[in-house]
């Protein structure tokens, strides 16, 4: 299948770089969007995390509006990690990533098309839906261009991180679990650099320090991640 | 491609043999032994017994003399753990793998033990086991490093592509580390700044800090007799179908 999407933009627009992007993105959103569920299910998890700490913890606003911009964060964090088992298991499983890895297209290209249209279809929400979590959380008004910038930021980082540990476990048959022993540590730096942004944001305080570090980590991330996750890849599916 | 082919000495491509670093460690092993045994005991005993007390903290500071060297240790076996990990990538070596999968639990065991004794020191001195202060933290995140590597070497049954695998992961974390490290100081700090620079005198008396070297020394030998045994042990049971293996356990 993915053969012949490939085939016919190759056929229409050389076997240019732009286009081998725009063929694998095509294909992953395309993919994505018949399969719906997938698509929404982070999402229901993620309002339902945020959810369970009023319940679990306190529902008294003052305290609620405190814990906040963490609360919503980790919980965009959780989502986004349960959403990065399923980023190449299907392609292994139908062969389409060995195909993909046999072929002479730089595989850091096809990497980070993929990437990205994972993050479209599960950061891009999340920091869409934020603003929903954070008004039942009485996060302040002021917080809520912080939080969904700060998100806007951060969410492709997660997204580019989580994908090592996804290439890293995709032969594997339980890597649920493993990804996230892998990957939690090193989302860390963006959960800190995100929830300061929006309380910082909430607080009044200058919010272009935050960004401009969530972008420093997105850009070293957008350079050195796809080559982790093409090696990891290799390492995964030709052993 | 004749005056490109040595630029790497010799010694670095005999280490690719298995039998030889099993031999050559076999030879380096007892030295070392010795040289921590020494240390150790030495260092030891100076710490406890002889170097004086702290006027503020008395006598419960003596606990950096293992805090310390641990602390220090679990960072470096982590890029000792990285670099064997990228040989191992890059020149396809076996050994490199091996010492590679012995670094990490050794490296997990000291980040572990710097954690408790600093949390044993924190109890006098802070007045709680823990606190969210930086170094901790970022102590912790390391140790979950660890923990993730150790996971993936056993969640891999084919042992080359395990070797492969925790190399990508631990280069990953390597990148990762100062980042950790910057973000969680910025984020919260009360832990005292490092204790010794290779750049300035420390700031300890130095009848304090005398020991302190000697016992990081001796830590640095014992590390270096842990991972060789460790390692030896991985080559025998990786190369168990090799005659030589065959032969030497013929011979026990």
């Amino acid at each position: 299948m993915e053969k012949i999407v490939t085939n016919e933009q190759s056929g229409s627009e050389g076997s240019s770089v732009s286009g081998l992007f725009g063929a694998v993105l095509k294909r992953d959103l395309m993919l994505a969007y018949r399969k719906k569920s997938d698509l929404f299910n982070p999402l229901i998890f993620f309002l339902m995390v945020a959810t369970l700490f009023p319940l679990g913890v306190s529902p008294e606003p003052e305290f609620l509006a405190e814990i906040a911009p963490g609360v919503v964060w980790v919980a965009a964090l959780l989502a986004t990690l349960l959403s990065m088992d399923g980023l190449f298991k299907s392609d292994f499983e139908d062969g389409t990533l060995e195909q993909t890895l046999l072929s002479p297209q730089p595989l850091f290209v096809v990497v980070l098309a993929k990437v990205l249209a994972h993050w479209m279809m599960s950061g891009l929400p999340l920091a869409l839906l934020a603003p929903l979590l954070a008004v039942m959380l009485f996060l302040p008004a002021e917080g809520m261009s912080g939080l969904m910038l700060s998100l806007l930021l951060g969410t492709p980082t997660l997204s580019l991180v989580g994908a090592i540990g996804a290439a890293l476990t995709v032969g594997l048959r339980k890597g649920g679990v493993l990804i996230s022993l892998l990957v939690l540590p090193l989302y860390i730096p963006v959960l800190i650099f995100g929830t300061s942004a929006v309380q910082a944001a909430v607080t009044g305080l200058p919010l272009a320090g935050f960004f401009a570090l969530l972008g420093a980590i997105l850009a070293l991330g957008l350079v050195l991640a796809p080559l982790a996750i093409g090696a990891a890849l290799r390492i995964s599916v030709s052993g | 491609m004749s005056e490109k082919k040595n630029w790497m000495p010799r010694w670095f491509y005999q280490l690719a043999s298995p039998r030889w670093s099993y031999d050559i460690m076999g030879k380096l092993l007892p030295g070392f032994t010795v040289a921590a045994l020494l240390f150790l005991v030495v260092g030891t005993v100076w710490a406890l017994a002889f170097a004086p007390s702290d006027y503020q903290q008395g006598n419960s500071f003596r606990i950096i003399y293992i805090h310390v060297p641990s602390a220090v240790l679990a960072q470096s076996c982590y890029m000792m753990m990285a670099i064997a990990g990228a040989i191992g990538l890059i020149w396809k070596m076996k050994v490199a793998d091996m010492v590679a999968k012995s670094c990490a639990p050794i490296g997990a065991t000291m980040a572990l033990l710097a954690l408790a004794t600093g949390a044993i020191w924190g109890k006098p001195t802070w007045g709680s086991w823990w606190v969210w202060d930086a170094r901790l933290t970022s102590m912790l995140i390391l140790l979950f490093l660890y923990l993730g590597v150790i996971a993936l070497y056993s969640a891999i049954e084919n042992e080359a592509m395990a070797a492969k695998s925790a190399a990508v992961l631990a280069l990953v974390g390597l990148v990762n580390i100062p980042i950790i490290k910057y973000s969680v100081d910025w984020w919260n700090t009360l832990h005292q700044p490092a204790t010794f620079k290779l750049t300035e005198r420390p700031a300890m008396a130095t009848e304090m800090w005398l020991p302190l070297l000697v016992m990081v020394i001796g830590f640095y030998c014992f590390f270096a007799v842990s991972l060789m045994m460790r390692t030896r042990n991985e080559i025998l049971v990786r190369e168990r179908r090799a005659s030589w293996v065959k032969e030497l356990v013929g011979k026990q």
